[in-house]
């Protein structure tokens, strides 16, 4: 079927990049993206390997989100820690995610760490840092737990304890003082939730709550909310306002009606056939 | 930077390098003030930072000049600093001349000449000078880096404050409401204080850490301290 | 943003959502409509706020109506919030080096008439927040005031005043915004539109 309609094709669109340019140089600011501020590590343990992440994300001084996800999904055996700017690492990890779901069903296996992350630093190198996505790729396949750093220039690291991020050195500051080779599995998730708190304490980008990720061989898991050391105290008093507090001048309502639609089915005379 | 000195190395003769010197920085902060009936209340968090990172978690932004009287600055803390105690040294002068303490309304007019003393240098501070007036009624003076001045009713200032200056103007002016105005007491003052602060606290990087009111009252000034998050 | 001017924000109550706009139309600081508003109604429980730049809110706002449009003849059936700030964040993304200048907010009921609401930046990061979100110039001063006003499980009424109160305190303190405004209260059987009285400066 031919249609009328303009196809949609993939990648960047750039039409509005003269314009934008244009108007900057009329002394326009643009606005700010959301950036992820953030402290993101990973380590490996014994079994597998644990991922960290604060919570908060900021427009300037302003913490934008309190509650936010840094931990994507990438594939059942891989998460991946983003930091920078926020529609950066959420897209990118979103776009490889895709592709990985696409080679596991072709290949009928699971996809290996390696692929992912070449996935990656091939598409950022390919933009040439001007996508803003620092990442901390863990995954465990048929080789073992591998964890990767991603910078946005597309060069990686292969290490067995990571930080990323704008509270990347109060991390590691704690992960250089208390980091062992083969760690039980409570002791690295109080490590890598003791890094990120030092983010959050320490470092202004970062703040809110702990993500933490545990994957291990055959078994991952997502602790969501891990520690929340910064609950919001019961406020002094409440300022609800008496009703007609506020002066209007026009009103309109408009009631939505369920419109609900029966068959019912007939019978008729059948017809004459003879 | 880096363009500058390429471009240095590549005329070597045309371009000086320039050494610039940047004397100011933000060290972040918030203060507010709100004038009652018969009392004054100074408030502001006590964290000072610098970018990214916090100097320090207690540092008072607040300082008692007199019985009657409580400034409260944010900005440069270098210039904050130095302004105090050429305010503190200026009142001792007036003391040792006049034999008397300066009033609140002689404080604040003084520190707006001060401020502008130094109009094409100025202190990278913003100023709120709290106390009470001749008769016994709270004041608040609220000042520009460059010393213009104006008594107000209640003001925020510093990073958190378009923030808190709009709740202020709902809370304690009761713009936007038919509820008719009415003199807020002091216990209330207080509950929209914290509760401005808390708030600022979750939404503001450069806000935090603790929290300390000044109440200023006809028997002198009484200092509360809060905890706000540290993250 | 800072051409134009406007505001929007968007709160959540007890099964109802609030979407409120200011209606000011700038060419920076001079005022040059003040019937300019910044939500529209997108499927019959939700609608969308786009502060920003004025051509590019009037593009945005027909470009999502064509496609809400397309989803619902190819779907047969309304488009979810949830998928519309999916629709709108890639909108948004396929134009990351040349974006267009708005801050999407997005507010409504679901099919099982749970609210929904959350904003996104320019280049289409989702923020999905349980209680309020706030865009465009007057975003600090909607910011403190939410923080501060905002509660859980508001009926609608209250959440009408609530919300009012926010924009309009807000918008007073911004230069930029302001001159009238109006709330919009989704409920599961009816939707409230209120123009308010306001500030004219």
């Amino acid at each position: 079927m031919t249609s009328r309609l303009p196809r949609t094709k993939g990648g960047f669109n750039f039409d509005n990049h003269v314009r934008n340019t244009m108007m900057e140089g009329k002394g326009l600011c643009l606005p700010k993206a959301t950036k992820t501020g953030t402290t993101i590590v990973g380590l490996i343990y014994k079994d597998g390997l644990v991922l960290g992440a604060d919570t908060r994300a900021t427009a300037g001084p302003i913490v934008a989100d309190k509650n936010c996800e840094k931990i994507h999904y990438l594939a059942p055996n891989m998460y991946c820690c983003g930091a920078g700017t926020a529609a950066d690492t959420e897209m990118t990890t979103a776009l490889i995610s895709s592709q990985l779901e696409l080679h596991r069903l072709s290949t009928g296996r699971q996809a290996r760490v390696v692929t992912a992350m070449t996935l990656l630093k091939q598409m950022l190198f390919k933009y040439q840092g001007h996508i803003g996505a620092a990442l901390i790729l863990g995954g465990v396949d048929l080789n073992g737990p591998h964890l990767y750093t991603i910078y946005p220039h597309g060069s990686t690291d292969k290490l067995p304890y990571v930080t990323m991020g704008s509270g990347s050195l109060a991390a590691m500051s704690v992960f250089e003082s208390r980091f062992k080779a083969d760690m039980e599995r409570e002791e690295a998730i109080t490590l890598v939730k003791d890094a990120i708190e030092a983010g959050i304490f320490n470092d202004l980008g970062s703040g809110s709550n702990v993500d933490v990720v545990v994957i291990s061989k055959d078994n991952v898991e997502v602790l969501r909310n891990y520690a929340k050391p910064n609950e919001r105290g019961i406020k002094e008093a409440s300022y609800k306002y008496p009703r007609g507090a506020t002066q209007v001048l026009k009103t309109s309502i408009r009631d939505l009606v369920d419109i609900k639609e029966t068959v019912q089915a007939t019978t008729t005379e059948a017809m004459d056939i003879s | 930077m880096n363009s500058i000195y390429q471009a240095a190395i590549d005329h070597p003769v045309s371009v000086p390098i320039e050494h610039r010197f940047d004397p100011y920085v933000d060290n972040g902060g918030t203060l507010l003030s709100i004038a009652g009936e018969d009392f004054c209340v100074v408030a502001a968090d006590t964290r000072q930072s610098e970018g990214y990172s916090i100097n320090s978690r207690y540092v008072p932004k607040s300082v008692k000049l007199s019985d009657k009287t409580v400034i409260s600055m944010g900005g440069c803390y270098a210039d904050c600093l130095t302004l105090t105690k050429r305010i503190q040294q200026s009142m001792e002068w007036y003391h040792h001349a006049h034999g008397k303490t300066m009033s609140t309304a002689a404080v604040a007019q003084m520190l707006s000449i001060m401020l502008y003393q130094k109009r094409f240098f100025p202190f990278y501070s913003w100023c709120i000078l709290g106390g009470l007036d001749e008769e016994g009624k709270g004041a608040v003076y609220t000042y520009d880096p460059v010393g213009s001045y104006e008594r107000e009713s209640c003001r925020c200032a510093g990073s958190a404050s378009s923030l808190i200056q709009p709740f202020l103007d709902n809370q304690i002016m009761f713009k936007n409401q038919e509820t008719l105005k009415k003199n807020l007491p002091l216990d209330h003052v207080l509950r929209i204080t914290k509760d401005s602060f808390t708030s600022a606290t979750e939404r503001d990087i450069y806000t935090g850490d603790y929290l300390e009111i000044f109440v200023i009252t006809k028997n002198g000034v009484e200092i509360q301290k809060m905890d706000l998050k540290k993250d | 943003m800072e051409y134009n001017g406007g505001a929007v924000v968007a709160m959540v109550g007890k099964n109802c959502v609030a979407i409120a706009c200011d209606k000011r139309l700038g060419v920076q600081a001079m005022t040059i409509s003040t019937e300019f508003k910044k939500t529209f109604q997108v499927t019959p429980k939700t609608y969308i706020g786009l502060p920003g730049l004025a051509t590019d809110v009037q593009t945005l706002a027909e470009k999502f109506r064509f496609k809400v449009n397309m989803y619902k003849l190819k779907e047969e059936r309304e488009i979810e919030p949830r998928t519309l700030a999916h629709l709108v964040s890639s909108t948004l993304y396929e134009r990351r080096w040349g974006p267009w200048f708005v801050e999407p907010v997005v507010a409504g009921l679901d099919k099982e008439n749970r609210p929904f609401i959350c904003s996104t930046d320019l280049i289409g990061c989702i923020n999905f927040a349980k209680d309020f979100v706030v865009s465009g110039t007057t975003s600090n001063q909607l910011y403190g005031m939410c923080e501060s006003l905002w509660e859980p499980d508001l009926e609608p009424e209250d959440l009408f005043e609530t919300i009012s109160q926010a924009l309009m305190n807000a918008v007073d303190r911004d230069c930029l915004s302001g001159w009238g405004a109006e709330v919009t209260i989704i409920t599961p059987d009816k939707i409230i539109t209120r123009t308010l009285k306001s500030r004219q400066d």
